[in-house]
């Protein structure tokens, strides 16, 4: 909502600057986005200085020299003969643009070089006097920027007015805010006072005459209120200057002197005001009703719309010729020869005027009001001040006047306990104040039982419904800076931390210590098909409509941006949700922690000049830190998969939680191989809560894992190795099974430290070697035992998987 | 021996010591003088050690005392000594300790998640605990439950991204607030960030995915004055004791009063201090309350929510959001630990 300085002023006339009610309103009111002079086109232009000056002979010119205060005399030739050594101008230095849109360049006049203009009034837009450049009389240094040497022109304030608070969508309803803020009472601005007043109208249930015309209303829901007035005799042309000025400091375009004065309407009140061009009326008639089916409309941007039956419109005698609420058509439209007018002031519904603004996809200053809501009782007086000033600035004679409909009721009265307000604003507020408060903005005070007010919110305040928005009101208005603001005590939550942030906090801070760099992607993808990817309905751009099922997705594709820019080395990891069809309804989310690594696996060194890729290995200790980090306690677990490109299953327990992978890229050829881990943490449940938790869930949610002591031993160990020929295709696994089974309760450690093939090892065959140890938890334990036991395992070795000892 | 033989001993080691060491030439001539002074079976302050069991015994003390002073400073000229000849000849120095360490892979968390793990530890202390919820949500929960009137501008705050087969990506996080309610009987007092969705185009100051950080506190007696301390106390842990915060009328239909917290922040781009947007706050409404089962007239609360991201680029001087997304190893290595 822009709003205009000087306009506010004319109907609440404070004394404050621009910034400090600005300052106000974004205190009490609504956030102001911006403080700007209307004439911001002035900013280039500065104060300077005429130090000498000489007639050029024969001319009308002069040749200056000029100070502007960058430290240099500038020569300036100038054309007007009023220039007088010593006194300030306004000027333009090279570069500048004028505000009729032409640019100061530096140029050759009679030989001699002008640097710049000194300016008149009317060369700067502000009126017409052209007898010579400006003298100003102001008192600031040369170079000083002429917006900041003295006020010029009107300032503009950016007020963003959330949508519930349509009241303020006007100056008159800005101004009474800041009556109430500052003490300064409303008034009609001057050029409003004394207009031509309007006739009673006739009134209607649902249908009367404005003068010559018939106003039918069949859709009283959609309008439950048409005042018509009916003008004629009208001279339509330009705007006298006030006028023009209003409505081209609030952004607009002044067009012509009856369609500024509805502009001006709806800038000063917020309530839109529509000018139908009478005699373009079929069968002297208004009918507002739902459209029929096959209707169209040319409005005034020029669009034919095709109109729905449940859309209200305003038709005359055969057609429709208007949008309720949302824009008027161009068959009906005030021309530069109209003469005879019929003014529409009407209440339409605000649901109704939004469904319609969103089919047709057009927002205008009206339908923006009347969704939000206009003041609902005051219908007539608006008319009455709209059809004045047309008359005013127009010309013409109101002919009739046709009041169809009815006021709406004010909102519902609301109770307000002074108990409640002290409970909820922590303070109390003196009860002479929220009396006063409320009724500087309309609100109608009146005490009640048990220290309580009722509270009649004005026509104008629909959001007001609830206690607490009384509440709101009292705190703004006083201002939220004047409540208390010292910590007090409080109890602990019942709530436990949410399993999966432990869980996806655990799994972070492992990753991060194994060297990898989180990532925050979004989860949008190509897809593919919408049976196995959840699609979003009306996504912005048609690449990437769908969710991800997994994350490796996301991050394959952050790893491929990643070549792009000679990126190799590519260590990402993710927290974060996967979306997985689930029939009907919300897909079924996951939460997940992913990996993808590729290139160097350790960063070189000059003990190490070419350190390996990441290899399958590498992958696997990641998804067990992972596994281990998301699922302690459990029993990790990572079996071979039957295909690739999966390596690994990952199991917790006897659940599976993920896979380890290679990736397939759209890699270059210098790219190293890409893999990848996904493991499942958890399900977030998108279910709607039914029961509350007892204590006892929120407690299982926290449960950990504590590890048990187990004595530090006191005698010493033994260890041998065995080197085996385990045939290829047998799995190390298998052969450490039969080792583990066979090695009795002494057994400690079981590693495999060595696979080799190659001479002495027999084809289709790989030596692995293992080291065991063993330990007596009381004595030592002798070599013979040892030994016994070596060619005991043998034996079952032997006989159990036919592998023997390596020999050579 | 008697101390003063004892103490000119001492004394002339001292003496003899520092200049044989500033003598030594290379690593060499530097390890016999070593030797030769503080050598542990040779060495001259060996010798005058053992004579310290011949002193008379109340002397002893006070003679220990003082060669342990001798050794103390000779010892430091010899390290000294070391570290100049190892500068001075490196090319000599078989084991060149200017060099490298053989590093492993430096691992970093996303700026965002530092953002959201500081703002969670500051409110950890006052007794928040950390709830999540679903980013695929229902309307219900996303709007209806949090006071959305049907088919009203003030969904137009939300611009929002519907799912094919209902439900919506959650425009923010907020539900969570219902979800938590409904299942934990107040007092309640939780922190839930997450990432949320609106329907913007993807350009360097929106992004249809974006981290949230709510706040939710209910309780008996929780009131305005309440919100106003807590979260001045986060500005002034977050931002500094002396960041001054003001409160300002704003709209949520899940909160009334509803306020917007600025914070005077300096954004290191040599403006200064200025007045910067922090989070919109406010008493949570009391059909938020009685819609998730809580009773509002013996329960308040407040509710706050911020956006770290916006935070994180302020702080870290970023001028594109789509940066944060983009995850660039050379961008994420900045964040390295």
């Amino acid at each position: 909502m822009k709003i205009s300085h000087d306009w506010l002023r004319a109907f609440v006339p404070h004394t404050l600057s621009p910034n400090a009610l600005g300052d106000l309103l974004s205190a009490h009111v609504a956030t102001v986005d911006a403080v700007a002079p209307l004439r911001a086109d002035l900013a280039p232009f500065v104060v300077a200085r005429v130090v000498e000056s000489e007639k050029i002979p024969d001319t009308k010119l002069s040749f200056n020299k000029v100070d502007d205060g960058s430290g240099e005399l500038l020569e300036v030739v100038c054309g007007a003969p009023n220039v007088v050594v010593g006194t300030l101008y306004p000027f333009a230095r090279t570069g500048t643009v004028m505000p009729a849109g032409i640019t100061i360049e530096k140029r050759k006049i009679r030989g001699f070089t002008s640097n710049g203009m000194l300016c008149s009034a009317r060369e700067l837009g502000l009126g017409t006097d052209h007898d010579g450049i400006l003298a100003l009389t102001v008192d600031v240094p040369v170079g000083t920027p002429l917006l900041t040497a003295m006020p010029i022109g009107d300032t503009q304030i950016e007020l963003d007015v959330l949508p519930n608070r349509p009241d303020l969508l006007s100056h008159y309803g800005v101004a009474r805010e800041v009556a109430a803020l500052t003490g300064v009472n409303t008034v009609l601005p001057d050029e409003i006072q004394n207009l031509p007043a309007m006739p009673s109208a006739k009134s209607g249930a649902s249908t009367t005459m404005a003068g010559d015309i018939t106003i039918s209303v069949e859709d009283l829901a959609g309008c439950p209120r048409y005042v018509a007035v009916r003008i004629s005799g009208v001279k339509v042309g330009p705007s006298p200057e006030w006028l023009a000025e209003r409505v081209v400091s609030v952004g607009s375009r002044s067009i012509n002197n009856v369609v500024d004065a509805t502009n001006y309407i709806l800038h000063a009140f917020g309530q839109p005001v529509h000018a139908f061009d009478a005699a373009k009326l079929a069968k002297t008639a208004i009918v507002v009703r739902k459209a029929k089916a096959g209707e169209t409309l040319v409005t005034l941007d020029g669009v034919e719309r095709k109109l729905e039956s449940w859309m209200t419109i305003i038709a005359d005698g055969e057609r429709a010729t208007a949008l309720a609420g949302v824009m008027g058509g161009r068959g009906s439209e005030v021309t530069e020869h109209t003469t005879d007018i019929l003014l529409e002031v009407a209440l339409f519904n605000p649901r109704d005027v939004r469904k319609v603004r969103r089919a047709l996809n057009i927002s205008t200053d009206a339908s923006y009001r009347f969704e939000r809501g206009v003041d609902v009782t005051r219908t007539d007086w608006m008319a009455a001040q709209a059809a004045g000033l047309i008359v005013a600035v127009a010309g013409g004679a109101i002919t009739g006047v046709a009041d169809v409909g009815a006021a709406l009721p004010l909102p519902a009265p609301v109770t307000l306990r002074v108990d409640r307000l002290t409970k909820l604003l922590g303070a109390s507020v003196p009860e002479e104040d929220v009396e006063r408060l409320l009724a500087a903005i309309g609100f109608t005070v009146e005490p009640s039982a048990h220290r309580s007010y009722a509270v009649q919110p004005p026509s104008w305040r629909h959001d007001v419904t609830h206690e607490v928005d009384l509440v709101e009101e009292v705190a703004r208005l006083r201002g939220f800076d004047l409540l208390p603001d010292a910590l007090g005590s409080s109890r602990p939550g019942t709530v436990p931390d949410h399993a999966l942030f432990i869980v996806g906090n655990r799994v972070r801070d492992a990753l991060v210590g194994a060297g990898l760099a989180e990532a925050r992607p979004m989860p949008f993808t190509k897809g593919g098909d919408s049976e196995v990817y959840a699609r979003v309905a009306n996504p912005l751009a048609d690449d990437e409509p769908f969710l991800r099922r997994t994350l490796l997705d996301t991050l394959a594709r952050r790893a491929e941006y990643n070549l792009n820019r000679q990126q190799g080395n590519v260590r990402l990891f993710e927290v974060g949700s996967a979306f997985i069809p689930d029939g009907k309804g919300l897909p079924r989310e996951e939460v997940r922690a992913a990996v993808l690594v590729m290139g160097a696996s350790r960063p070189p060194h000059f003990t190490d000049a070419k350190p390996p890729a990441f290899d399958a290995w590498d992958v696997k200790a990641i998804a067990e830190l992972i596994a281990r980090s998301a699922f302690p306690g459990e029993r990790i677990a990572l079996v071979a998969a039957e295909s690739e490109p999966t390596l690994w299953t990952v199991y917790a327990g006897d659940l599976e939680v993920g896979t380890v992978s290679r990736v397939a890229l759209d890699a270059p050829v210098w790219a190293a191989p890409a893999f990848g881990v996904e493991i499942t943490l958890g399900v977030m449940s998108s279910a709607p809560v039914t029961a509350r938790a007892d204590e006892a869930t929120g407690a299982a949610a926290l449960a950990q894992h504590h590890v048990r002591f187990v004595p530090l031993p006191t005698t010493p160990a033994a260890e041998f190795d065995l080197a085996l020929l385990v045939p290829n295709e047998m799995p190390a696994a298998e052969v450490e099974r039969v080792i583990r089974a066979g090695s009795g309760a002494m057994l400690e450690q079981v590693t495999l430290f060595d696979e080799f093939r190659g001479t002495g090892v027999p084809d289709g065959k790989r030596s692995l070697a293992w080291r065991l140890t063993f330990r007596h938890p009381e004595r030592t334990l002798r070599d013979k035992e040892i030994d016994g036991r070596r060619s005991q395992l043998l034996k079952t070795l032997e006989t159990e998987l036919g592998v023997v000892p390596r020999t050579a | 021996m008697s101390l003063d033989e004892f103490k000119a001993a001492c004394h002339s080691l001292s003496t003899d010591g520092p200049a044989l060491i500033a003598a030594a030439a290379d690593q060499d001539a530097w390890a016999s003088v070593r030797n030769m002074l503080v050598g542990r079976t040779s060495g001259r302050l060996s010798s005058i050690m053992a004579t310290l069991a011949k002193l008379p015994p109340d002397t002893r003390r006070e003679a220990g005392q003082l060669a342990n002073t001798v050794k103390v400073e000779l010892e430091r000229l010899l390290d000294e000594k070391q570290i100049a000849l190892a500068a001075a000849a490196p090319s000599a120095v078989a084991f060149d300790r200017s060099m490298p360490a053989r590093a492993t892979w430096r691992g970093s968390l996303h700026p965002v998640t530092i953002v959201i793990d500081e703002i969670a530890a500051i409110f950890r202390e006052l007794g928040f605990t950390i709830a999540l919820g679903p980013e695929a949500e229902s309307e219900w929960y996303n709007f209806t439950a949090l006071n959305f009137p049907a088919d009203h501008p003030a969904m137009e705050l939300h611009d929002t991204l519907y799912l094919e087969g209902g439900g919506l990506l959650r425009t923010h996080t907020s539900p969570v607030q219902v979800r938590t309610l409904q299942k934990y009987a107040p007092p309640v007092r939780i922190l839930a960030p997450g990432n949320v969705y609106r329907r913007d185009f993807f350009d360097a100051t929106h992004s249809p995915m974006f981290a949230q950080i709510e706040g939710l506190a209910v309780d008996e007696g929780i009131n305005f004055a309440d919100l106003k301390a807590t979260l001045t106390h986060f500005a002034h842990r977050f931002y500094g004791a002396t960041r001054r915060t003001r409160f300002r009328p704003s709209f949520f239909p899940f909160t009334e009063p509803s306020a917007e917290m600025d914070v005077e922040v300096d954004l290191g781009d040599g403006r200064g201090l200025r007045w910067v947007e922090i989070m919109g706050c406010g008493l949570v409404h009391p059909a938020v309350l009685t819609g998730a089962g809580v009773d509002s007239e013996r329960y308040t609360g407040w509710a706050f929510g911020m956006g770290p991201a916006r935070i994180a680029q302020s702080r870290y001087g970023i001028p594109d959001c789509r940066v944060l997304f983009d995850s660039d190893v050379r961008f994420l290595g900045q964040f390295a630990v």
